[in-house]
């Protein structure tokens, strides 16, 4: 591997790192659209600063990108707070008024300036290693410098502030109770993805923000309960959305970002599909599993109901079981067969007798 | 800036035309389906299936060779139920929410769809694939077949809805009462959410992903300002999403290197605006006004009582009290003197010698009233 | 009362992923009963309703009403939703929600016509809100929206109806409006199956009461089921509740003049004060 083959790796990885994190809230939060939204607000952000610093280079851009981003949340709330639209309609409806506005700003004032829209809303990896500036005396790219500051921002504000976004992510009233100011925190957690949502541009362009920042979140939220675990799966599988999106995108020939948002699609399916608790082929061997349990108590339950009363002969015979509970005759045998084999039941030739594993089955279940 | 010489082209120039026509088809057929989603809390449904619709575009290319509007909107429609599909499965089977649901396809399939298409054109470089056009849309190119097959989608998307109207308000409104009639709402939610695909669809080939999210959400905000009856709503949103086509469509003529697009989002979220603050009853502009009127009756009772309260101190009610005692007793020094104008013009108060005013007998009595109300 | 069963409901379960939410349910009613579910929070009152009517999925189980399964019977059934199930912000007038109740009726396409149009208008008149017809249903009180709810009810003229909560924050005028409406429909032989959330008043609006807690703990005339005993069952701890006097709910244990409301437990909403002596029933 060349140097910038590396280069390119380390900072598709970084900029997965770095929008996971903050990623990880949004998701929990469900504010995971107003990615979307501030990823194409940034642009106008981006637009003002320069006609107010007349320089690409600045760092003014980065800020007033940003401020434009934290701008967006603050109008979608006050346009949701007049209670004349609701909150989704309120961000489909600000951004895209921004977004426009930029896009003319540009073709009508900024012609000829590299500020290309394109470039903002899809971003090309492949060229960042050539635009280099010098750090602390090392020759590094300019994207990974600045997204490299940026995933420390990240990681500062959310170990800083770890309690207070957990507690006012899991219970906003409670947080407020004790003092913290949830909407404080929630300006914060807005102004740190924009900040990252504008470094981000340079390698993936806005949309694929939102692929990195959404669904590697997404995918350890099935995975695991904490939080702790789920920002650093978030960040794993970001990183490895990265690097496997690098490589295909080098077999193919194609477009980098967009294959790491492929990817990113790829690995939420594996664990959509195959997670441990959560997946979905788990959750079909649970079903399998309880059905036969629950029919199995059920029919415990029911014996139970009916012994040592007239009807209990009749309501214990095995035909009687297709016709009273919902169940096919060929699962009535399934079940019959289960709870014969884990000696909840006898079968006398035709007729269940409840054995004491049985009884003590079904009052169980009635006591919980 | 010659209006009249606009309005000429907007008839007889063939290309202002047909893109006048273009961009109305879609402002009304997304104006009146946007109604539905933004009823049912999907507004950001359309910027997902905007998104979304990408990698079927593409596939419908790589699959058939054709890049006729026809094949490439069947693409767009596949990859966009695809999509809803998708999301109603994460919904359904796992904890995730639905906003995230949206993200996730919204991201993964534009990805996706850019991935086939710099592989397709054995180019990463993603400005020169010609992306441009499905991000921002090509209305200038638009031909009169394009619109005709615009308008065929468009009309059988709306006599769909019309004729399943009771049972999509139904759907909107009530779900599980709606269920408990016996319709079958899963397919009827299948249904109305495919239309508005179809809407996005016919809508991206003129005028781009970011404009579509924006025509799905604001004609139908505008509209419910104006109306609190459905029909009505849906038919109002079509016609401000047709009003924001034509005169996007003509200002963006205008000047150089305007596209359509970001204009006809302007024109539509203006109307917005206006609507937010306009509307009747409900515009925030009158919600202001009525503010401020309330303000200045609380206030004019408040001198009134003020009033009556001092002259109960003398045998006779009427006896007439300066002005400055009035502003002393805690009403608030400014308006006093336009609030007893006020109380004037209703025959409650009338001036008297010196800066003095004194409760008519009307005003007696009216004051009574109201502190009596208040006990 | 007659003793023809309107409502059957057999082995009802339903699960969400490990948890029984439902287990076994069973119920029998007889045709012209006004019956209270009542039960803890969680405990599966509002899911027992959507389970009967199908709105959900069952692991096990089957509801006839009037001999037939359910979904063969739909137009002799009516149901009332919680409140809070839709968004009253819609843009749609209080005859337009009533006249939803006919398009069961109406079947596939058809508009509703002058007939539906009457239909509503009579049936706001039962509930005193004929004169809120073009109303804006953002416009209503928690009341009105409850009224409206039931006129929507009503014009579906069926024979057995499942209301979810429907006195749940509403004034008192129109709770007494209500429980008239049912003593109404009990009269025309209509079976009427209600989610309740307030255990003080079943004694006295209702005939019938099932105490729920995941499985069906009793079920059956109010005066033998409704037992300071069973409550205990059905909400698991120490029962206190309001004494009645005259009409004795239960004989044994904790009465005693005075002694102090429901346990916060028990109902979320706090007690209200109530007439010393309650209505003879019937």
């Amino acid at each position: 591997m060349t140097i910038t083959q590396i280069e390119i790796q380390l900072i598709a990885a970084v900029v997965a790192i770095a929008c996971a994190l903050p990623g990880v809230f949004l998701v929990l939060r469900r504010m995971a659209m107003m990615s979307d939204a501030i990823s194409h607000t940034v642009l106008l952000g981006i637009v003002l600063s320069f006609f107010v610093v007349q320089t690409l280079d600045s760092p003014w851009l980065i800020l007033g990108a940003t401020a434009m981003g934290v701008i967006t949340v603050s109008l979608v709330e006050l346009l949701s707070n007049t209670k004349l639209v609701k909150q989704d309609a309120a961000i489909g409806l600000v951004f895209p008024a921004l977004f426009s506005v930029a896009v003319i700003l540009i073709s009508r004032f900024a012609r000829g300036v590299h500020l290309d829209v394109d470039a903002v809303l899809l971003g090309e990896l492949a060229f960042a290693p050539f635009d280099r500036l010098t750090f602390f005396g090392l020759d590094l790219p300019r994207s990974l410098v600045v997204m490299g500051i940026i995933l420390l921002i990240n990681l500062i504000f959310i170990s800083l502030f770890y309690k207070e976004l957990k507690l006012t992510t899991f219970d906003a009233g409670l947080a407020a109770a004790l003092g913290f100011s949830p909407t404080l925190l929630h300006y914060g957690l807005m102004g740190l993805v924009s900040i990252t949502a504008v470094g981000a541009f340079d390698a993936v362009g806005s949309v694929l923000v939102v692929a990195l920042m959404v669904t590697p979140a997404a995918a350890a939220y099935l995975l695991t309960n904490n939080l702790r675990r789920m920002l650093m799966l978030s960040a794993l599988i970001g990183v490895i959305s990265a690097i496997g999106g690098y490589w295909l995108a080098r077999g193919l020939n194609a477009n980098i970002a967009g294959s790491m948002a492929t990817i990113t699609g790829v690995v939420f399916l594996i664990i959509f599909l195959f997670a441990p608790e959560r997946g979905i082929v788990a959750g079909i061997r649970r079903r399998a599993r309880q059905k036969l349990d629950f029919a199995q108590t059920m029919l415990a339950i029911h014996l139970l109901q009916h012994e040592n009363r007239p009807e209990a002969e009749a309501e214990s015979q095995v035909e009687h079981l297709v016709e009273h509970i919902r169940w096919t005759p060929a699962f009535v045998e399934q079940v019959v067969d289960y709870a014969e084999r884990r000696g909840a039941v006898r079968n006398e030739q035709g007729q269940l007798i409840l054995t004491d594993t049985g009884r003590s089955l079904a009052r169980q279940a009635l006591v919980n | 800036m010659d209006f009249f010489q606009l309005f000429h082209d907007l008839f007889f120039d063939y290309t202002l035309r047909t893109v006048a026509l273009g961009a109305a088809t879609l402002g009304i057929v997304s104006g009146a389906l946007g109604s539905f989603a933004m009823l049912r809390r999907q507004s950001l449904l359309g910027d997902a299936m905007s998104h979304a619709a990408l990698p079927g575009v593409v596939l419908a290319f790589m699959l058939t060779g054709l890049k006729t509007p026809l094949v490439l909107m069947l693409g767009a429609t596949v990859a966009g139920i695809t999509g809803i599909l998708l999301m109603v499965a994460i919904n359904r089977y796992t904890r995730i929410k639905e906003d995230s649901a949206l993200g996730i396809v919204l991201s993964v399939f534009f990805g996706f769809g850019l991935l086939l298409l710099t592989f397709l054109q054995r180019n990463p470089d993603a400005r020169q694939a010609g992306l441009n056009k499905f991000l921002f849309g090509q209305a200038a190119t638009l031909l009169t077949q394009d619109v005709v097959t615009m308008a065929i989608f468009g009309g059988v998307a709306l006599l769909l809805m019309l004729l399943f109207w009771k049972e999509f308000k139904l759907l909107s409104f009530d779900r599980d009462f709606g269920a408990s009639l016996g319709f079958p709402m899963q397919w009827l939610e299948i249904l109305i959410t495919t239309l508005l695909v179809i809407a996005i669809v016919i809508g991206l080939q003129a005028v781009g992903v970011v404009l579509m999210s924006a025509m799905v959400v604001a004609p139908a905000a505008a509209a419910r300002q104006w109306t609190n009856r459905l029909g009505w709503m849906v038919a109002i949103a079509a016609g401000f999403g047709a009003l924001a086509g034509v005169s996007g469509t003509l200002i963006s003529s205008l000047g150089s290197g305007l596209s359509t697009g970001p204009v006809i989002v302007l024109c539509i979220s203006t109307i917005v605006v206006i609507s937010l603050l306009f509307a009747t009853n409900r515009g925030l502009f009158w919600r202001w006004l009525y503010q401020q009127r309330n303000r200045r009756k609380l206030h004019a009772k408040q001198v009134l009582s003020n009033l009556y309260l001092m002259a109960s101190q003398h045998a006779e009610p009427t006896h007439p009290h300066a002005i400055t005692a009035l502003k002393v007793m805690g009403a608030g020094e400014r308006g006093v003197r336009y609030s007893l104008q006020v109380l004037a013009e209703e025959g409650l108060v009338r001036p008297a010698q010196g800066d003095q005013w004194a409760l008519t007998p009307a005003g007696v009595d009216a004051a009574r009233a109201l502190l009596h109300n208040e006990a | 009362m007659n003793e023809q069963l309107s409502i059957e409901v057999t082995d009802l379960t339903v699960a969400y992923g490990e948890k029984p939410v439902l287990w076994d349910v069973d119920l029998s009613v007889p045709a012209g009963t006004l019956m209270a579910i009542v039960g803890p929070n969680g405990a599966g009152k509002t899911t027992l309703i959507k389970a009967i009517l199908n709105l959900i999925p069952t692991a096990a189980g089957q509801v006839l009403i009037y001999g037939q399964p359910y979904t063969e019977q739909r137009h002799r059934v009516g149901y009332v939703p919680q409140r809070g199930s839709v968004d009253w912000d819609f843009p749609t007038s209080v005859l337009d929600v009533v006249m939803m109740g006919r398009y069961g009726a109406l079947g596939w396409f058809k508009r509703p016509g002058t007939k539906e149009r009457q239909m509503a208008l009579e049936a706001l008149a039962k509930v005193g809100m004929q004169d809120y017809a073009p109303r804006q249903i953002s416009q209503l009180s928690g009341g009105q929206q409850q009224r409206t709810f039931l006129a929507r009810a009503l014009v579906q003229d069926a024979q057995v109806y499942f209301m979810d909560e429907p006195f749940q924050g509403v004034d008192a005028t129109t709770e007494r409006a209500i429980v008239e409406l049912l003593k109404e429909l009990r009269a025309a032989g209509k079976t009427v199956v209600v989610v309740h959330h307030d255990l003080q008043t079943v004694p006295e609006y209702f005939d019938w009461v099932t105490l729920l807690n995941v499985r069906r703990i009793a079920s059956g005339p109010v005066s033998a089921v409704f037992t300071d005993e069973n409550l205990r069952l059905t909400y698991g701890g120490r029962v206190a509740f309001l004494e009645r006097n005259g009409n004795g709910v239960g004989e044994q244990g904790d009465r005693g003049v005075g002694e102090s409301a429901v346990a916060s437990h028990i109902s979320p909403t706090p007690p209200r004060p109530h007439a010393s002596t309650p209505q003879p029933r019937r």
